[in-house]
């Protein structure tokens, strides 16, 4: 009897002993395959980033060209009656062609001189014209001014163009490199802070466009959206929490809430499409109606913030006020409100943030039109950031790609900065009991 | 006036009425010292006042702008010459496009033809007529409202009673704008699906193969009658989604139970907010990387081993968008993971168990209601993902289960059907809010079942 318990004992053991071994190898593959898997989500959120901002970074700068500008009376206004109208559609284009001309006096013949005219932006023209629109007393003087070069040759300064390849493989000649480098060495060919890519609207030139536009209609979009959606959603909040009592109706709610949080966003487009511009006639791609289904996304996620702040406050306080004699509705607006707010703030600021990188819905409510100005009030065209960001990238031009990584940096930089702040209201003003 | 300077004058009126119902309460009481002997404290009173100056003005205010443009729209057209209004349904509406632009400035007056032109103006004045009138309507409406109020005023008053009736009611209202949205996304939705079903049959839409929505706009242009069979659009969805999943699913699973079962404190505080970093990405950021950046490696990658894969392959949406899911994943599983309590564990090393051998036979199992039920609800995320598609995916119909080519989505359609001028009757139109009516009862319905499931198999730990 006790040798043969020995004799298990041993087999068992050499049992245990032989799979352990076994065991091990799969708890280490285990383990390995968690590591693996984290170390790719990590290299997702890295190349992500990183390729983003390798090809961003390099639209803050941009490749200026100074010139000095002659502007000829006789060709903005060659009768000298300086009326508005004159001043307005005079061709600025031929005034910054003849100050080429002058830096190139050599060159010559149709061909050439076309050649010379690309490299500056075409669109140069439009703020010699505000200058003189604005004060005609220009008219007959000469300055130097800088103008964005063209997006061909700034691409090329910034060495994104193989000087080396075959001309035809480039879209600048072996002359027009030529011209780049003399204006270079001569000091007329500098790069620079872009200001542009933050102060001007939309544009068919790379080296034109720029992200104010789209960020004044976010910054409308979300206003908007923010003072529809916060109230709203605290209110429902409070209701949900305080006030309701548990019935059919109070349930139904509830459920609705929980099942419009996962409603694809899309499909909160077709309704803004469907009764705001189709039944109520408001009028497309303005960021009124942009905010309305803004709002309407956002309320779930509002509402489930600010339940879950006003859960955090403890029932004391409630008791405490209802006993010193506070009506129900006093003590949620003096005591339990205030105390909830910092949490609903959080709440409505991730909220936010998702509503600012949306942009299904509004694609469907048409606020993705090519609009070159800046809107400026609530039912101007508009379009917003990230539908800025997926107008540009599928556009064709190479300097594109980098503007549309800027935009998204910008993109990004307000992300950052809300969910910063959402986290820091938190730290500040949460209270633990 | 503009509408804001209407709401603008309201509000300093409402303010106004707000001092004059405090003030009067004080005063039927002999001033402050007499203020005991109110029934309820003098801001109650002024508050009433303010709710009944501005309540019924906004409420007048509201249903006017709803109706105001399609009065102004009927009555204008009505002035036009009888050729164009008796001038078919398509091209009248066109008509009022173009109305419509003139009005809000996109398009010049003199674009467009003089009887158009002409409606636009009529139309212009009639909205500053009303605009006017509502003004005074609105204000005078205030006034009213805070004399008769103000003259009802007296101690016995039970002000805060009805205050406080009315912020419940203002609350109520509220949380019942939820169930407004999801009634009008169904409202709106299936309005429209139901006049495509009219035109096109739904066994059509649901079985049958062929996508192509071109149609000719009008009769005597050259074009094939459009097919509406939606199968492709489906298969397409699926396989996308299958993809994303394929990758979502492993790695955000194992990355959850590392974070939560190995990794130390500091490597879980430093990676986890990494991770989550990857869901606060906006979706165009995805789309741009998988349009620019995966697909032309993709390509390459399948030129070396001399695969043909298109550049908007479904594997290329598809991997992105699994990216764009994993935090999505993570974050439930470690929520399930770390629910199941600690004596669980300590029972199964107790029993000789390894860690591994804890979480796959004791860990997993007991967190597998709730990692059943986030996978569900990260499915519907991905059938309803759209920028991701629209920039990487293809946009002809293409049925096929091959991962390296094109196809198109659900939401693709959608998009592509709806952006740009469009026709309000045409069945291209109608047939994206069909779509968005599968979409809409596909989504719900994973949600339900996740829901379920979670909520029938959860295991209760107290």
């Amino acid at each position: 009897m006790n040798s043969v318990a020995k004799r298990t004992s041993k087999d068992t053991q050499l049992l245990v002993a032989r799979s352990l071994r076994r065991r091990y190898r799969s708890e280490w593959i285990f383990r390995a395959l968690g590591i693996v898997a984290v170390s790719l989500g990590v290299l997702a959120v890295f190349g992500l980033f990183g390729k983003i901002f390798v090809d961003g970074a390099s639209v803050f700068r941009q490749s200026y060209l100074t010139l000095e500008v002659y502007y000829d009376p006789e060709i903005i206004d060659p009768d000298g009656g300086r009326s508005p109208e004159v001043l307005a559609s005079a061709d600025y284009q031929a005034l910054i062609r003849a100050s080429l001309r002058e830096k190139f006096p050599d060159v010559d013949g149709r061909q050439n001189l076309r050649e010379l005219y690309q490299l500056i932006s075409s669109g140069s023209f439009l703020s010699l014209q505000r200058a003189v629109v604005a004060n005609p007393r220009l008219i007959g003087t000469r300055t130097q001014l800088t103008m964005p070069a063209d997006d061909a040759v700034d691409m090329f300064i910034k060495g994104q163009v193989d000087r080396d390849a075959p001309e035809a493989e480039r879209r600048l000649s072996d002359q027009q490199v030529a011209w780049i480098d003399r204006l270079s060495s001569a000091g007329s060919l500098k790069t620079r802070f872009n200001r542009e890519f933050l102060s001007n609207g939309d544009s068919r030139d790379p080296e034109q466009a720029g992200v104010r536009g789209a960020l004044v209609g976010s910054m409308l979009t979300l206003g908007l959206t923010l003072l529809l959606s916060f109230p709203i959603g605290v209110a429902a909040a409070i209701y949900l929490e305080e006030f309701s009592r548990r019935n059919r109706l109070t349930d139904l709610i509830e459920i609705n809430i929980n099942n419009l949080a996962a409603v694809p966003s899309i499909v909160f487009g077709l309704l803004g499409l469907a009764v705001f511009i189709g039944l109520f006639g408001m009028p497309r791609s303005a960021p009124l109606v942009g905010a309305l289904v803004l709002s309407l996304l956002t309320l779930p996620t509002v509402i489930i913030a600010s339940r879950s702040a006003l859960k955090a406050v403890p029932p004391s306080i409630r008791e405490a006020a209802l006993g010193m004699g506070a009506s129900q509705v006093q003590t949620v607006m003096h005591h339990v409100l205030p105390l909830a707010l910092p949490g609903m703030l959080t709440g409505a600021i991730i909220g936010m943030a998702r509503a600012l990188g949306e942009s299904a819905p509004l694609l469907m409510i048409g606020m993705v039109a090519f609009i070159v100005d800046v809107p400026k009030g609530l039912t101007d065209a508009a379009t917003v950031l990230p539908v800025q960001v997926f107008l540009w990238s599928d556009l064709p031009e190479r300097a594109f790609v980098a503007r549309t990584s800027g935009a998204i940096i910008v993109l990004l930089v307000f992300l950052v900065v809300m969910n910063a702040t959402a986290v820091y209201l938190r730290n500040r003003f949460e209270k633990r009991w | 006036m503009t509408p804001s300077l209407t709401l603008l004058a309201l509000l300093v009126l409402t303010t106004a009425a707000f001092w004059i119902g405090r003030s009067r309460s004080l005063a039927t009481v002999g001033g402050p010292r007499g203020v005991r002997d109110l029934h309820s404290l003098p801001g109650h009173y002024g508050m009433l006042t303010a709710l009944w100056c501005a309540a019924p003005a906004l409420l007048v205010a509201a249903v006017w702008w709803i109706f105001q443009d399609q009065l102004l729209i009927g009555l204008v057209t009505s002035h036009l010459p009888a050729d164009q209004q008796a001038l078919p349904i398509g091209e009248f509406n066109l008509l009022v496009n173009d109305l419509r632009n003139v009005v809000a400035g996109n398009t010049l007056a003199a674009e467009v033809p003089a009887a158009t032109a002409a409606a636009a103006a009529e139309y212009l004045d009639l909205q500053r007529i009303a605009r006017v009138a509502l003004t005074l309507l609105v204000l005078s409406l205030g006034i009213i409202a805070t004399v008769v109020v103000r003259s009802r005023i007296n101690p016995e008053m039970r002000a805060r009673n009805s205050v406080e009736k009315a912020v419940r009611a203002i609350l109520f209202i509220c949380s019942l704008i939820a169930v407004l949205t999801t009634l009008g996304i169904l409202l709106s939705v299936l309005t429209e699906a139901v006049r495509f079903f009219a035109k096109v049959p739904v066994t059509e839409f649901l079985f049958s193969t062929s996508w192509s929505p071109q149609m000719a706009i009008r009769a005597d242009q050259v074009g094939a009658e459009g097919s509406f069979g939606a199968i492709p659009l489906f298969v397409g969805t699926l396989l996308i989604s299958l993809i994303a999943m394929l990758i979502a699913v492993p790695i955000g699973l194992m990355s959850a139970i590392y974070l939560a079962e190995y990794a130390s404190r500091r490597l879980r505080k430093i990676v986890k907010p990494l991770l989550e970093v990857l869901a606060g990405v906006p979706t165009v950021v995805y789309g741009f990387f998988a349009a620019t950046t995966l697909g032309p490696a993709l390509r390459g990658l399948g030129e070396r081993f001399g695969l043909e894969v298109a550049s908007e392959s479904a594997l290329n949406a598809g991997l992105v968008m699994g990216v764009m899911i994993i935090p999505f994943v993570s974050s439930l599983a470690d929520d399930m993971i770390t629910a199941v309590p600690q004596s669980l564990r300590d029972g199964a090393y107790a029993l000789g168990a390894t860690r591994s051998e804890t979480i796959k036979q004791v860990v997993l199992r007991a967190a597998l209601p709730g990692i059943v039920g986030g996978v569900l609800l990260a499915v519907s995320r991905a059938i309803g993902e759209t920028m991701i598609v629209v920039m990487a995916a293809g946009l002809a119909a293409n049925l096929t289960a091959n991962p390296l080519e094109a196809v198109t989505t659900v939401t693709v359609q959608i998009v592509t059907l709806l952006v740009g001028d469009q026709e309000f009757d045409s069945p291209k139109t109608l047939a994206a809010f069909a779509l968005g009516l599968v979409l809409f009862v596909v989504t719900l319905a994973l949600n339900a079942i996740a829901l379920f499931v979670v909520r029938k198999y959860r295991e209760q730990y107290e």
